[in-house]
């Protein structure tokens, strides 16, 4: 057997099932490899080593008293930071929640559990998921395990990390404008954003709510589809949540095959700004595409390129409301209060300390953007163009199956190099955000290295809103192919933990 | 200094202006649970037990909306006459105050689940027209919609119980979450000076209908029922609508119709200086009758409504609107015409029942077989001040309308007087049983027997013997004192026609 975190989810799941490894052992591989190689990654803001080994016994005394054993049972997995959980502090990588233990689960921390999956801790994560390098935590960025000096991308950066470096085989995050799938395709791993509703944000603190959206990363697309299947359905504690049966995404990624589909390739995303060796793997994948058997077609959606400045009106909008209860009263931190200030001050000091830069950036362009008298400027013509958006998107599916774009313009880029010019930080969710104001599904998946610098470049492939398993049928033909003429893993090729 | 406001006596201030007045109306549903969550909706309980991650907007918590309070919502807009929107939302309005657990409220903005409709009220008989018949107004509704109650702030330390000086304050979040439903009216035009009794009677009409749907048990006392009360002055007969206040938290009937007298008064002052009405929010006291400032608009607050992006919209299906329509009971005007109508009495009869609250009272007390007469008599009277000396509602008195029926029946048959009455009443209040059981407790019978009677009659000939020689000499109507006599000495058992019968025969030939 290999070193056992160097094991896949599916592996895992079926050595603990057939007792060939103990889900402890598996646990405790897992923490070593995390104190091994974390203090330089950083994936991790807490490890919850005692609660991850109880699990992990829980599972084996289920298997030994003869029970069945769900498909993920005994996998450890990293849990971003933003949802909430009862045995761990619950940060969402802000100064202003530091400390805070929820006293509830989230929907998808339940199902987790329910499913025997072991939490081996929380990840790092842009404060309150906003941003797209870690940077914007409070507590320090994550580092890139292809290159440390490099950003794993964010908001879910911290999850990306410790799947791209063997910190566990599964990771959770959330996309709210591509913070699945851009740490994801440049950490060289899979990111998944299921269509909106389709995953329970009951428990997730919210950044931007009609965005947000649970989903998957895992070294491979079978992985993640197991863990799809674990995270997803009707959720009765989510209004927005969708009553529907969940996609049948593991089938999907079993098939891997893509002979017959029509595969829809937006021009909008493949232009100037990219960097050459993203548009260079990205051609190859399109050819590889066609020579499994698809027929690959350009289809235009114009109302792309507004995506951007409609998502940074609606998102920060929602921001500036749902970010209002970090107040100081009820829970969290709390500055100024020696009895001779008035709960406004006090909440004002603490929200001045609290906030990081960047949150506060966008709880003003809200503010701002939902002020009377500006409204219909701004938040209004946002929902116009993600309308329109949403038009683009149905009007291609009418024509294709799927449509594929580079996940994001350039590959990793190194910490620091974006920290002070916000505009270029924005970029990196420029081919992701469509998908979140439309709320279909879509997936990053990795299309080899970039020739001019060696980093990973994500594919992605977007889905209709509840046909997920589409994109898992093509994210698996692709990783198929793509392993199959290498040899071996993409990830044995990351050397930044060598 | 609060209080220090110029006034314009209100007869000259409406013969000069006419006022036009607005009101908003909030009432707490009668939900078993509160709108987003399953925390009971009930009243009081211990500070903050009655919450949850959801109520208390706990990070990551989600709201989903209650059908129960749904449905309630369409019961009154169907009941006020309303059209329901067949697609609306739900909306954000965000401010921060420390009651709020999320520092915005789930409230509905421009996309109101009921819109346009008309409540009808009818004001006192003192206000009838020339004809004598009762004046009739009919208000116009503009919105019916439903949002969440905040928690409640209790301010600690102060002088006047208000944030401002208090040196600390606490929060309950029990009430945070509850379903509110806030009822807007159009601007009432051309009530002229009666407007302080328009809003009085729409306000009293409005609780009556709450009630009768079953959506609220509508104590003002306990709040809620809540009313903001807009108020403008225009000059006479000009057409032009003045600034108008908006005055805030007017808790009680009485202080509706209160505060828009006030407010009248104030402005006409304001406006024979020559200043401008200030638009602003006051405050109503409920010792002194008077409002003050609160703050004005235009330091008020931007509340950035925007569509709430955790719910999805509200689109209740045009079959769920009919069947609640089907559903509704008969409203409070139909059912006080029929029965002022079923039991013979006027209008300011029915007036008088209303206003103290006594209608179902009276009407399972007739049910129980008591004439109206007795029904009434009891309620209004000595069953009204008792709950009055109490500060209790009539209804919640323990005594049930069987009881007082009981009571008439024992007084119409002759076993006991209205004196005795009121003793059994008071056993009965006091917990000691039913009427017959407080009878035979404390052996409360009129005494008729002769023999037990004549020897009280001629003790009190005996003790008040210039009354006697009064009545022997032809002044029958000096007897009285006799009977209190004889009254007194029987603990007022005695049947005081038989008393005067014997005294008379003993006293005179006839």
């Amino acid at each position: 057997m290999a070193e056992l975190f160097r094991m896949s989810a599916a592996e895992i799941a079926g050595a603990v099932r057939d007792g060939e490894v103990s889900a402890a052992e598996v646990t405790d591989a897992h923490l070593a490899r995390i104190e091994q190689v974390d203090p330089r990654v950083h994936a991790f803001l807490y490890v919850a080593a005692d609660q991850a080994r109880e699990a992990a016994r829980a599972v084996d005394r289920r298997r030994s008293s003869g029970a069945q054993l769900s498909p993920l049972a005994g996998v450890p997995l990293a849990l971003k930071d933003v949802f909430t959980t009862k045995d761990m502090p619950t940060t969402c990588g802000s100064a202003i929640l530091n400390g805070w233990l929820p006293p509830y689960d989230a929907t998808i921390t339940r199902r987790l559990r329910e499913a025997g999956v072991v939490i081996l801790g929380k990840t790092n994560m842009d404060e309150f998921a906003m941003g797209s390098s870690t940077e914007n935590s409070a507590f320090g960025p994550s580092h890139n395990p292809w290159d440390l000096s490099r950003v794993p991308g964010g908001s879910s950066g911290g999850s990306s990390a410790a799947v791209a470096a063997y910190e566990a085989p599964l990771g959770i995050g959330t996309d709210t404008g591509g913070s699945i799938r851009q740490p994801g395709a440049v950490c060289g791993v899979i990111g998944v954003k299921p269509t909106y509703g389709g995953n329970s944000r009951y428990g997730v603190v919210a950044f931007a709510s009609s965005l947000d959206t649970p989903g998957p990363l895992a070294r491979t697309v079978l992985d993640a589809a197991l863990l799809h299947e674990v995270m997803s359905g009707h959720d009765p504690c989510d209004a927005t949540s969708i009553d529907a049966p969940v996609p049948p995404v593991v089938a999907a990624a079993r098939q891997a095959d893509v002979s017959g589909m029509t595969i829809g390739v937006v021009p909008e995303f493949t232009g100037e700004g990219f960097q050459p060796g993203v548009l260079a793997r990205f051609s190859e994948a399109v050819e590889l595409l066609e020579s499994l058997g698809a027929k690959v077609t350009e289809v235009s959606c114009p109302h792309f390129s507004y995506a951007l400045p409609a998502y940074y009106l609606i998102a920060p909008s929602e921001c500036s409301s749902n970010l209002a209860r970090f107040d100081a009263m009820r829970y969290g931190l709390r500055v100024g209060d020696d009895g001779t200030r008035s709960a406004e001050e006090v909440m004002a000091l603490t929200r001045a300390q609290g906030f990081g830069a960047e949150v506060k950036r966008r709880i003003m362009l809200g503010t701002y953007a939902l002020s009377s008298g500006y409204y219909d400027a701004y938040y209004g013509k946002a929902q116009q163009v993600r309308t329109l958006i949403t038009r683009d998107f149905e009007a291609a599916f009418d024509r294709v199956d799927v449509l594929i774009s580079p996940t994001t313009p350039t590959t990793a880029f190194p910490l620091g190099e974006r920290v002070d010019d916000p505009m270029a930080m924005y970029l990196a969710d420029l081919c992701t955000i469509p998908s979140d104001l439309a709320g279909n599904a879509a997936l990053s998946v990795p299309c080899g290295l970039s020739p001019d610098d060696g980093l990973p470049v994500g594919l992605q492939i977007m889905a209709p809103v509840l046909a997920d398993d589409r994109m898992y049928r093509v994210g698996a033909a692709v990783e198929a192919a793509l392993d199959a003429r290498r040899g071996y893993p993409l990830l044995n090729d990351a050397k930044g933990l060598a | 200094m609060p209080g220090s406001a110029t006034l314009v006596g209100y007869d000259e201030a409406v013969s000069r202006y006419d006022p036009l007045i607005g009101l908003e109306t909030h009432v707490e549903l009668g939900t078993t649970t509160k709108l987003f969550c399953g925390c009971p909706a009930t009243f009081g309980g211990e500070p903050n037990t009655h919450t949850c991650p959801v109520c208390l907007g706990l990070p990551g918590s989600l709201p989903v909306p209650s059908r129960k309070a749904i449905e309630y919502t369409i019961r009154i807009g169907l009941a006020l006459n309303c059209s329901i929107a067949e697609w609306c939302r739900f909306a954000r309005k965000n401010y921060f105050y420390p009651d709020m657990p999320k520092n915005f409220q789930i409230s509905q903005y421009d996309e109101p689940l009921c819109t346009d409709g008309w409540l009808d009220v009818v004001l006192d008989e003192s206000e009838a027209g020339a004809d004598g018949s009762p004046r009739t107004f009919r208000v116009g509704i503009e919105r019916v919609h439903l949002e969440e109650d905040t928690g409640k702030s209790q301010h600690m330390g102060g002088a006047t119980g208000r944030i401002h000086g208090a040196d600390y304050s606490l929060v309950d979040y029990n009430r945070a979450g509850i379903p509110l439903v806030e009822i807007v009216t159009k601007p009432v035009e051309g009530t002229g000076p009666l407007a302080p009794k328009v809003a009085h009677a729409y306000v009293t009409e409005l609780r009556d209908l709450l009630r009768s749907l079953g959506v609220s048990d509508v104590r003002m006392e306990e709040g809620s029922l809540r009313c903001d009360v807009n108020t403008s002055l225009s000059p006479r007969g000009s057409g032009r609508w003045g600034t108008r206040t908006e005055t805030k938290n007017v808790n009680s009937l009485r202080s509706v119709e209160r505060a828009v007298h006030y407010e009248v008064e104030r402005q006409a002052a304001v406006l024979d200086a020559g200043e401008r009405v200030v638009q602003e929010t006051r405050h109503f006291h409920e010792d002194s009758g008077i409002t003050t400032s609160g703050r004005s608009k235009e330091e008020a607050q931007d509340y950035r409504y925007f569509p709430e992006p955790d719910l999805v919209p509200l689109a209740p299906p045009r079959d769920w609107v009919e069947q609640i329509r089907a559903a509704l009971p008969e409203l409070p005007s139909a059912r006080r015409a029929r029965l002022q109508e079923a039991w013979g009495i006027t209008a300011a009869e029915m007036t008088d029942i209303r206003n103290a609250g006594a209608l179902d009272l009276v009407e399972q007390t007739i049910a129980a077989g008591a004439t109206q007469a007795d029904a009434r008599k009891w309620w209004l009277n000595e069953l009204a001040r008792r709950a009055n000396d109490t500060g209790a509602e009539l209804a919640d008195l323990p005594i049930t309308p069987a009881d007082v029926a009981a009571v008439a029946a024992l007084v119409a048959s002759g076993a006991l007087n209205d004196r005795l009455a009121r003793q059994v009443i008071e056993g009965v209040l006091a917990g000691e049983g039913t009427p017959d059981e407080v009878v035979a407790a404390r052996g409360l019978a009129v005494v008729s027997d002769d023999a037990a009677l004549t020897v009280a009659v001629d003790e009190a000939i005996a003790a008040h013997p210039d009354v006697a020689d009064k009545i022997r000499g032809g002044k029958v109507a000096a007897a009285g004192a006799l009977i209190a006599a004889v009254m007194k000495a029987t603990r007022g058992q005695a049947d005081a026609s038989r008393v005067r019968e014997l005294i008379l025969a003993r006293l005179t030939d006839s």
